[in-house]
């Protein structure tokens, strides 16, 4: 089987996809829309190497990916509880509260 | 083949884009499990259903569902649910994931995604997994112990000063 497009437009899509997730960590204030582009940044940076290998056949785009993918859920488990460790010692989940970086 | 990636791709962007901007991070989470399951479209469409059962398992199930905890917990939202009407939110997630299937539907009916010659099978990676990257599998597992070590230790601190504030608290 055939990949369906070229490898440059595969490259476009997922470059998209990490551009709309950076463009959401930089605008949001919200710690949990923060870490959802958080995800979706991975996603696409996995998705890249994916799309990438299957243009040469070769398996080791699928060995990152799972890579990717055991970051992004260390990140996401790590993330969360920093969140609710903010939430219950702040009262809100804006990130811009979080800036003094003392215990 | 080229329309369904096109199709999955749009829907993934739109998605995506529609998960920056909304508000209320229930309405958010729907159109991200949405957004991964397109990513898991265009995978399928690159022969790579290892990698797509993967991202439907792994980010759409679990990671969302770990999100979902959260924002519950936190009731993020509870204010705009009283202000609204409720049972709306559900429409456009569903109408999309409604796409997906149908043209998932498609692609499987006129055979083009069954196993192929040039698919890259779960074999081939485990194969790969198992070889050459047996170092990155164990660096894998100790990120994984870190990241349950630090979990368990925000948390377990969290349950500690939690309970003296609880009475006052009450949000």
């Amino acid at each position: 089987m055939r990949p369906p497009v070229s490898l440059e437009q595969a490259m476009m899509f997922a470059g998209i996809l990490f551009l709309v997730g950076l463009v959401g960590v930089i605008t949001r204030r919200n710690t949990i829309f923060v870490l959802l582009s958080l995800e979706i940044m991975l996603n696409a940076a996995g998705l890249a190497f994916v799309l990438a290998a299957a243009r040469f056949r070769s398996a080791e785009g699928q060995v990152m990916f799972l890579f990717v993918l055991a970051v992004a859920a260390a990140e996401v488990s790590l993330g969360l509880a920093l969140v609710l460790w903010l939430y219950h010692h702040k009262r809100t989940v804006d990130i811009d509260r979080a800036r003094d970086m003392r215990g | 083949m080229a329309f369904a990636f096109y199709l999955s791709a749009a829907i993934a962007i739109g998605a995506t884009v529609m998960v920056v901007t909304s508000a209320n991070a229930i309405h958010g989470l729907l159109y991200l499990v949405v957004s991964f399951l397109a990513a898991a479209t265009v995978l399928l469409l690159f022969g790579a259903p290892f990698a797509a059962a993967l991202e439907v398992i792994i980010y759409a199930g679990a990671i969302m569902v770990l999100f979902v905890f959260v924002v519950m917990i936190l009731g993020v939202g509870s204010r705009e649910r009283r202000a609204r009407p409720p049972g709306r939110a559900w429409i456009g997630p569903a109408f999309l994931a409604a796409v997906l299937a149908a043209e998932l539907a498609y692609v499987q009916a006129t055979g083009r995604a069954t196993v192929a010659p040039g698919q890259v099978g779960p074999a081939a990676v485990g194969a790969s997994l198992m070889g050459p990257y047996l170092a990155g599998v164990e660096l894998v597992s100790v990120l994984l112990l870190v990241a349950l070590i630090g979990a368990f230790h925000l948390g377990f601190r969290l349950g500690e000063r939690q309970t003296p504030g609880k009475k006052g608290g009450g949000a």
